[in-house]
């Protein structure tokens, strides 16, 4: 059902809405606690996030993403505008394909990262972590284009974990099996349309599910029902945060600064910075930044944004970075104790040149045990690749567990 | 005839923390207060029966919480209590809220245009990063950029670093920030009429210039560079009324050995041998100090309380050419109850904010073309606030205290002085407007003090009535404020110094010039300094 509703000015009454997945999300939650994502309701964690963490790498766990913001864009000119708007290239993206970009200010800025979603020709999906619709009317000027955010009229749910594709086909939805990585589908479902994507933010199989509010209830007890024995569970927010920092996956707002909300412009940061460098391609002749970036990639960038594999077992939750000579080099962004690569993890901004991989760093770690602080300088190592990252993410047909 | 170290001209809050920093290092300090209060615009009265006025200022986030803390205010009683949002109520019976909690106030902004609740953000960001430049020289002597003083150009090398430090973007709209109108800086921003309207008036507020006049984007952020608790922007009630600020200050210059005499103005200011000797009052008294220290405006220091024939002629002129327009009115009033705003619907709790019945940028542009025909806007910008209903200590229960600040009020109507009729006219504008949106209004009135820029410039001293003493534009900031060689509090007369709010960084309830004079006023005399200096990042 669509929860949402700001016509009338009473609204700030509530402050927020329940997700149409709200009934079902209730009653599961027994630790009784909600957090606000945006405009709605969200689940930290329902029962305990270690065990909701290994229904995403164990079995399947399903996290509610209606608050995701979305655009549809759609017209003749829907294609060239996302080619501007986008540093990668979006031609080359086909309908029925998903793709991960960033989008830059002039400055080659990283304004935000999303997905595309190439719904059918010249209509595209735009999710973001932000708010964009400014943005984009900004950058809709001369283009063909209708631009309209409609977050609030799609419902979705990510169902994520190696037994993911055999809960959907217990679900009757013909040919999921075949769905590679980053394709989408949609299938007829109690009389309305379900979209279905190989996507998903916790790097292992899974699948985006993508509903009107009116049949989320449905959709949600016919997923639990079908999974019933592929061990589906539902997941909070606090779960998927563990999942995506394994994935080497970064996050608005933890991992960078958006541009268009910072005040201290030296905080921003360029996809290079960011690791992103796959993402931006010059062979488009305009796109957002590009000249800056241009001068970035002949100059050199700032920052490096790294993986680091840390000794020992205490999450370096905002930790100092040093070289080996404990000069400060720079701050981790994200961190944990990894459960299933079994190391000690995290994503860290280091100056240049720091930050090639192999490097060896100090992480200046605080932990408290029965109140007590301590300090430890770990050894840590830059590394390349994720820290999880198993075959079955790509595997088409997935194993049917 | 006893002589002190310093006397003090005007118990302004300004005066008052000048006064309050030289009793600290040691300085036997006399203050001279014309009126039997102190306080000057930040003082609370009791006018009528259990109700305290916020008789001038109202609402306060430009005070130095640095200030704050070295004068131990909160020792002296004072408390700032946080308010949050505001609401525009608009004549079709709609409103535009803007709530303390980030969401609501999105979803109330995408009620009106879902585009603006988006670029929302990046005015925020716009604003917060002039606001952050501005900051750092608030508690700051600005240097003289004519001068080659080492002093003089380490400061200009200091701010020159600041600024660079900016980053590309955020110089280019420095200047522009500086040059252009309220309203054609909203326009980069946003759609809505009522969205724009609602953000505009803090472009004119205390203003003899028009939401499309150049210059009126910088007094916006005049009035986003405070904050309460490190929130910047965030406004705030002192408990009490505005004066209860002024009231800590002066318990602490008490504390410190301080002297008040209230009740009778300074005369004149005594000069001998081109060196101050002291001050004659109205009533005949006299009183002696090497040091004199104006916290009145400038054209009320130089042209009424000093003999021309001590200051060189083209200091005179400059003093006359001070652009110090009034342009703001003020009524206080004892309500029996809450009035009932229809368009509200109920929705009280937003009535603890800045309330505004405005609809459009060009509305306010007609109540400015008011004040230059020379009478008071007859659709008036009201800046409406009842801060009884966050401060239980301005009214009985159940009864309230509202403080009406309103825009264009001119100086004099139509060339000629203000008459008693003319104040209750002008009275009756607003609150005829006021009763159009809260029928029943009127009827809950029962005591109103009413003040045009007659009654300011009477009772508070303020010249013309302007309420920053003087106008917040480029020609009149920084280095330029007030004149131009005269930026840093020492007057042209050895021995005077100024404090007032015509000195840099201008007006508003910040106690920075009054902290900033005191700091040089020390330093000259090689005394160990006890005001803090520079600012804490947000
Ligand atoms: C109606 C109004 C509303 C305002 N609202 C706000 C607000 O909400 N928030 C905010 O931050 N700011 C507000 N302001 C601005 C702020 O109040 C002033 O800028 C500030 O209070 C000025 O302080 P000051 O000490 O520099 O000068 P003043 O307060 O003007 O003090 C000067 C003092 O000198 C005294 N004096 C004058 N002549 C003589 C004489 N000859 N001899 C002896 N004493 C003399 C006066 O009586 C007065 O006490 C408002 C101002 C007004 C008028």
């Amino acid at each position: 059902m669509k929860t949402f509703n700001i016509d009338s000015p009473m609204h700030h009454k509530t402050k927020v809405f329940p997700s149409p997945f709200h009934s079902r999300q209730a009653e599961w939650n027994e630790n009784k606690e909600w957090s606000r994502w945006y405009d709605y309701l969200s689940v930290p964690s329902y029962t305990d996030e270690t065990m909701e963490y290994f229904a995403g790498r164990n079995t399947c766990g399903v996290f509610d993403i209606t608050p995701m913001t979305k655009h549809l864009i759609t017209g003749p000119d829907a294609l060239p505008f996302m080619n501007r708007l986008v540093t990668r290239d979006v031609s080359k993206l086909k309908p029925g394909r998903v793709g991960y970009s960033v989008w830059c200010d002039d400055r080659g800025q990283v304004i935000d990262d999303g997905t595309i979603f190439h719904l059918q020709q010249g209509q595209y999906r735009l999710c973001s972590q932000e708010h964009q619709i400014d943005w984009l009317m900004i950058n809709a000027h001369g283009f063909d284009v209708s631009i309209v955010e409609d977050t609030h009229d799609v419902a979705g749910l990510a169902l994520q974990g190696p037994t993911s594709c055999a809960v959907l086909r217990k679900m009757n939805l013909p040919g999921i099996e075949n769905l590679t990585p980053f394709g989408m589908a949609s299938f007829d479902f109690e009389g309305t349309q379900l979209m279905i994507s190989r996507t998903g933010f916790t790097g292992d199989l899974g699948y985006e599910l993508w509903i009107d509010p009116d049949h989320a209830e449905v959709l949600w007890d016919r997923l639990f029902a079908a999974g019933e024995l592929h061990g589906i569970r539902p997941m909070g927010s606090d779960a998927l945060e563990m999942l995506r920092i394994e994935a080497g996956f970064i996050m608005a707002g933890a991992d960078f600064a958006p541009a268009l909300h910072t005040v201290r412009s030296k905080n921003t940061r360029s996809p290079f910075e960011l690791g992103l460098d796959w993402l931006v391609d010059f062979k488009k002749p305009v796109f957002n930044g590009r000249q800056a970036l241009l001068k970035e990639q002949q100059q050199g960038s700032r920052y490096a944004l790294v993986k680091l594999d840390i000794e020992d077992n205490k999450a370096a939750e905002h930790s100092y970075v040093y070289d080996t000579r404990e000069r400060n080099i720079g701050w981790v962004t994200s961190a944990m104790w990894s459960p299933s690569a079994k190391k000690n993890i995290a994503l860290a901004t280091v100056k240049r040149p720091h930050g090639k991989v192999d490097e060896r760093m100090l992480v200046e770690i605080y932990y408290q045990r029965e109140l007590a602080w301590s300090r430890k300088m770990a050894q840590a190592v830059v590394v390349e690749q994720p820290f999880w990252d198993p075959p079955r993410r790509r595997q088409t047909p997935p194993a049917d567990w | 005839m006893k002589k002190y170290d310093a006397i003090v001209i005007g118990a302004g809050h300004n005066g008052i923390a000048n006064g309050a920093f030289l009793a600290k290092a040691g300085l036997n300090v006399l203050m001279v207060e014309k009126n039997d209060w102190i306080g000057g615009a930040t003082v609370s009265r009791n006018l009528h029966e259990d109700w305290i006025y916020s008789n001038c200022s109202y609402v306060c986030s430009l005070l130095r919480p640095e200030v704050y803390r070295a004068l131990d205010l909160a020792k002296y009683g004072l408390q700032v209590v946080p308010y949050g949002g505001s609401v525009t109520i608009s004549q079709n019976g709609d409103y535009y809220a803007s709530y303390v909690d980030g969401d609501a106030s999105r979803r109330e902004m995408m009620r009106h245009s879902h585009r603006d609740a988006d670029a929302e953000h990046r005015f925020e960001r716009d604003i917060m990063r002039q606001c952050r430049f501005i900051r750092q020289f608030l508690l700051r002597t600005a240097p003289d950029p004519a001068s080659f003083k080492p002093r003089d150009l380490m400061e200009l090398l200091h701010i020159g670093r600041k600024f660079w430090d900016l980053g590309e973007e955020t110089i280019y709209d420095t200047m522009r920030f500086y040059t252009m109108s309220i309203a054609e800086f909203l326009d980069e921003y946003f759609e809505s009429d009522l969205i724009k309207a609602s953000h505009a008036g803090s472009g004119i507020i205390g203003s003899a210039m028009g939401v499309m006049s150049p210059g009126t984007a910088y007094v916006l952020l005049h009035h986003a560079m405070g904050d309460v608790d490190g929130t910047a922007g965030a406004w705030g009630f002192a408990r009490g009324g505005m004066g209860a600020i002024a009231k800590a200050m002066h318990l602490c210059f008490e504390d410190h050995g301080g002297t008040t005499v209230s009740g009778s103005g300074v005369e004149q200011i005594l000069v001998k041998n081109g060196k101050v000797t002291g001050v004659a009052l109205e009533n005949g008294d006299e009183y002696e100090a090497d040091i004199v220290v104006s916290n009145m405006t400038l054209p009320r220091t130089f042209l009424e309380c000093m003999d021309p024939k001590d200051l060189r002629p083209e200091f005179l002129e400059k003093c006359r050419n001070f652009k110090i327009r009034g342009s703001s009115g003020k009524i206080n009033v004892a309500l029996e109850g809450v009035p009932q705003f229809t368009a509200l619907k109920g929705n009280t709790e937003i009535m603890r904010s800045d309330m505004h019945l405005i609809d459009s940028i060009e509305r306010l542009e007609r109540a400015y073309d008011d004040w230059k025909d020379g009478i008071w806007s007859r659709d008036p910008y009201i800046d409406m606030l009842i801060p009884s209903l966050t401060d239980p200590t301005m009214a009985p229960p159940g009864k309230h205290f509202m403080s009406l600040f309103i825009q264009y009020v001119p100086p004099k109507v139509r060339g000629k002085d203000w008459t008693d009729e003319d104040r209750d006219a002008f009275r009756d504008t607003v609150f005829n407007q006021i009763e159009e949106y809260a029928p029943g209004f009127k009827n809950l009135v029962a005591h109103a003090e009413v003040r045009t820029p007659r009654e300011l410039e009477n009772e508070v001293g303020l010249t013309e009535g302007n309420i920053f003493q003087g106008e917040l534009t480029m020609d009149q900031l920084l280095f330029n404020r007030p004149i131009p060689g005269y930026a840093q509090y020492r007057g042209p007369v050895k021995g005077l110094w100024m404090c007032g709010s015509s000195n840099h960084p201008g007006g508003g309830v910040m106690a920075a010039p009054g902290a900033n004079a005191a700091r040089e006023i020390l330093m000259d005399l090689k005394k160990p300094n006890t005001v803090p200096e520079g600012w804490a990042d947000d």
